[in-house]
């Protein structure tokens, strides 16, 4: 279990830089945490969001800064429409694996 | 094992409750539990359903099926409480024998059996397939041992309290329960309506009109016991979107006028013929 944390947040440092080039925001789950952890989006504007779930186990996207609860199944990919968002910082969790699958959304 | 039980007692706790208010609710009328059994296992194997083709649903209407799937079984569930409030207008002091004749209607006890019916399959299906996906999930990593145990006494301490639910609403006098189980219904109504507005917004059919119309999360977070039962009984939300205010109060409205328009025409009608 260690082991799958360590090599979770490896993956999320490494794969944490290129997430920010990409057009459609998007976030991938993989051994029960987010990568990219954090995410810059427009502020004021409606968004759609993309959650790849890589793991084999559901996880539920669950965020009340967002409004949003969505339950993906193991190897699933969802979207979810957010926002208009205003300035700040929004919190996410995967609800079925809260102590490793958190993130932020930072709208500016 | 703490985490499922937690889980499996959040996503059964609403179902549980309704279920129970459901049954207080068709006290006096014969066959309610076979009916309301027929619905709870028409749910759990809908349940079931769900979870089995959870990624085809999820991936239909452009990845948006299992939104619309539930809205479309919470806005059903809204219109069987209606239906019932209605019914249950005209012919609930029948049912209290404030009235000797017992209508033909209410002896069968078809109609509003079927409708509660269905407001129980809706409850379990809802969270149900949910909870059937994330026990599936744990026995799929293969630590199923503790986590089933945890999920089963989740499940079993729900059921518990819309056991202990459904007595204290045996104790209220037949002259009032009605009233009482009826409006509870119509609250909840308004609180599931709230809800499937919240998951057409998730979906980006509506407009959510504002994020935080207010923020009682400190005072009373929505995740304590306090604030999940209220949830769950009248609808309560800490930090509603707009547009779920409005659905709200307009479900209420909806609800609640034809009910009034049904029981100022009945009594015309006894004046006039009497």
């Amino acid at each position: 279990m260690r082991l799958l944390v360590s090599l979770a947040v490896v993956s999320t440092v490494l794969s944490g830089t290129a997430a920010f080039a990409a057009d459609t925001p998007a976030v991938a789950i993989k051994n029960h945490a987010f990568s990219p952890e954090t995410l810059v989006l427009p502020a004021g504007k409606r968004i759609k969001l993309t959650i790849a779930n890589a793991d084999k186990t559901a996880e539920e996207f669950d965020s009340t800064d967002l409004h949003v609860e969505k339950m993906i199944a193991g190897g699933q990919t969802a979207t979810v429409f957010i926002g208009p968002l205003e300035p700040g910082t929004y919190n996410f969790v995967g609800e079925l694996h809260k102590a490793t699958a958190y993130g932020t959304i930072v709208a500016k | 094992m703490i985490a499922a039980l937690v889980v499996v007692f959040r996503e059964s706790l609403e179902a549980s409750l309704i279920v129970s208010i459901v049954m207080a609710a068709s006290r006096g009328i014969e066959g309610r539990g076979r009916a309301i059994g027929f619905g709870l296992m028409a749910g759990l194997a809908g349940a079931a359903l769900l979870a089995a083709f959870a990624g085809k649903i999820s991936s239909m209407a452009g990845g948006m099926g299992n939104e619309y799937l539930k809205a479309t079984a919470l806005i059903l569930a809204v219109i069987m409480i209606g239906w019932h409030h209605v019914w249950m207008g005209k012919h609930g002091s029948e049912l209290t024998g404030q009235t000797r004749a017992v209508g033909k209607e209410v002896q069968e006890g078809v109609k509003p059996l079927s409708a509660l019916a269905m407001i129980c399959a809706i409850a379990v299906l809802r969270e149900g397939s949910e909870t059937v996906l994330f026990l599936y999930g744990i026995a799929a990593e293969g630590t199923a041992g503790g986590m089933l145990e945890g999920g089963l006494l989740g499940g079993a301490a729900a059921t518990f309290l819309g056991i202990l639910l459904y007595f204290g609403l045996l104790r209220i006098p037949m002259k009032h329960v009605f009233k009482i189980t009826g409006l509870l219904l119509v609250l909840i109504a308004a609180g599931l309506s709230a809800q499937a507005a919240s998951l057409l917004v998730q979906a980006g059919l509506l407009p959510s009109i504002g994020y935080d119309i207010w923020n009682t999360s400190k005072i009373l977070p929505q995740d304590s016991a306090l604030g999940l039962l209220l949830h769950v009984l009248v609808g309560y939300d800490d930090r509603p979107m707009g547009i779920q205010v409005v659905v709200y109060v307009a479900t209420l409205a909806f609800i609640l006028t034809p009910s009034f328009w049904v029981g100022g025409r009945q009594e015309d009608r006894t004046a006039r013929s009497g």
